[in-house]
């Protein structure tokens, strides 16, 4: 195994070659903010939280899908970075529905946790109110669009730990949303196999339990990397 | 040093964050103590608001033409104008009605299909404030010194936001204690 030694806050840290950034600053413990990465599936960039400055490189880049390098020279924390990060926020909050107050997450959402994280007390952006569907045709979960973010968790997780592929992204711009199947009522996919994953998943109060009321959500985010490890490095146990 | 002149107002709003300020208890002896208040639902009978207030809590949202007029009002005769908490703030639960689209589909709803037989949509202009077509957080439409999140701030959060500013000192809004929404 190759090792590169790098320079993240000014800390020294030696990692194994192709580790992510993200990855490194917590061999350095340095915390990144993050909100679509998700321990134990693949990352996408998807949400812009993990930006870093990087010596030498003029755009900021996504820690959790950049690779670590030799010599790099990684700041974590700037004003321009931190205003980058609320303003990220802030968008999310603009974007959709979000009625904490009513929210089957609020007290468990990872969104409030990384408003609180950057600063936020208001959001500068426009309220967009749009209109979105919630899909209460499965059985036992249910999905309000009001509060996705798009950070495709829900897929990731279907696809590479369950296998079964139910979830998917369709449409661009403020149109985009996830669908399940082809863009059928949850219920009707077939290959949903109700394992809950997706619920575990999530990080707002996107997708939630049926029967959950306001912040009652529970979830289990360490089973999904539990489960990861113990196929890959045969650990049965927790 | 002269008394803070402390106002609080309701807009679109549930009056929890009301509630809440009265849940100060005891506190509010220290705020007697160095604020007058000069304008409050839960403070003081003037009906209208006075000139020069120095602190004003604003609870709910900008939902209606009342709202608006007020909430102009207020801002022209305050120095510090507070958003405290979350319909005033991000608009929270009764912006839920611009998803909609238009006020029509809520008053239908509320008055026609729920009401009794002699349902009809509320029509009295000057007396019964027209709804606004889409309901905003405070800040879209006035400028706002300090915000108080929260549905609604707990007792300690608000403590810990205008104990500061009644000795002229501005509060350090920072951490779940203080930032939390809901
Ligand atoms: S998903 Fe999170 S941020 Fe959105 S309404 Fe629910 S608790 Fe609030
Ligand atoms: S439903 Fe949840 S996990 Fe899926 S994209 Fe939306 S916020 Fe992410
Ligand atoms: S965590 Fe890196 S872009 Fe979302």
């Amino acid at each position: 195994m190759s090792v590169v030694t790098l320079k993240i806050n000014d800390i020294d840290v030696a990692v194994e070659a192709g580790t992510t950034l993200l990855d490194a600053a917590k061999e350095a413990g340095v915390r990144i903010p993050t909100l679509c990465h998700l321990d134990g599936v693949s990352d996408v960039g998807a949400c812009r939280l993990c930006l870093v400055q990087i010596e030498g490189i003029p755009k900021l880049l996504p820690a959790c899908v950049t690779e670590a390098t030799e010599g790099m020279n990684v700041t974590t924390e700037t004003p321009e970075l931190q205003e980058y990060r609320r303003m990220v926020v802030e968008m999310l909050f603009a974007e959709g529905n979000h009625v904490c107050a009513v929210c089957v997450a609020n007290e468990h959402c990872e969104l409030q946790d990384v408003a609180i994280e950057v600063g936020m007390d208001h959001t500068r952006f426009t309220y967009r109110f749009p209109e979105r569907e919630v899909d209460i045709s499965h059985p036992q979960f249910g999905i309000d669009h009001n509060r996705c973010i798009l950070c495709t968790r829900c897929v990731r997780v279907c696809d590479e730990i369950e296998g079964a592929h139910v979830w998917d992204v369709s449409g661009r711009g403020p149109a985009a949303k996830v669908i399940t199947g082809l863009n059928q009522p949850w219920g009707d996919v077939d290959a949903c196999t109700a394992c809950g994953k997706c619920v575990d998943a999530c990080p707002t109060g996107s997708i939630f339990r049926k029967g959950t009321t306001v912040a009652e959500i529970d979830r289990d985010r360490g089973k999904l990397d539990f489960l990861v490890t113990a196929r890959e490095e045969k650990k049965w146990t927790r | 040093m002269d008394k803070v002149k402390l106002a609080t107002v309701w807009l679109a709003g549930c009056s929890g964050c009301h509630m809440s300020f009265l849940d100060l208890d005891e506190w509010l002896f220290e705020v007697a103590k160095f604020a007058d208040i000069v304008y409050s639902p839960v403070g003081s009978d003037l009906k209208d608001y006075p000139e020069d207030v120095d602190v004003c809590l604003v609870e709910g949202a900008v939902a209606n033409e009342e709202n608006l007029e007020l909430i102009y009002t207020v801002r022209e005769r305050t120095k510090l104008l507070i958003s405290f908490g979350d319909c005033a703030v991000t608009a929270n639960v009764p912006a839920m009605r611009n998803m909609l689209g238009s006020t029509e589909p809520v008053l239908k709803r509320c008055y026609l299909e729920l009401g009794d037989e002699t349902s009809q949509l509320p029509h009295e202009p000057g007396i019964v404030p027209e709804l606004l077509d889409r309901v905003r957080p405070v800040h879209e439409l006035v400028s706002v010194d300090l915000f108080i999140p929260g549905c609604p701030p707990s007792a300690p959060r608000i403590q810990a936001a205008i104990e500061p500013l009644l000795k002229g000192e501005k509060p350090v809004m920072e951490g779940r204690e203080m930032l939390k929404f809901g």
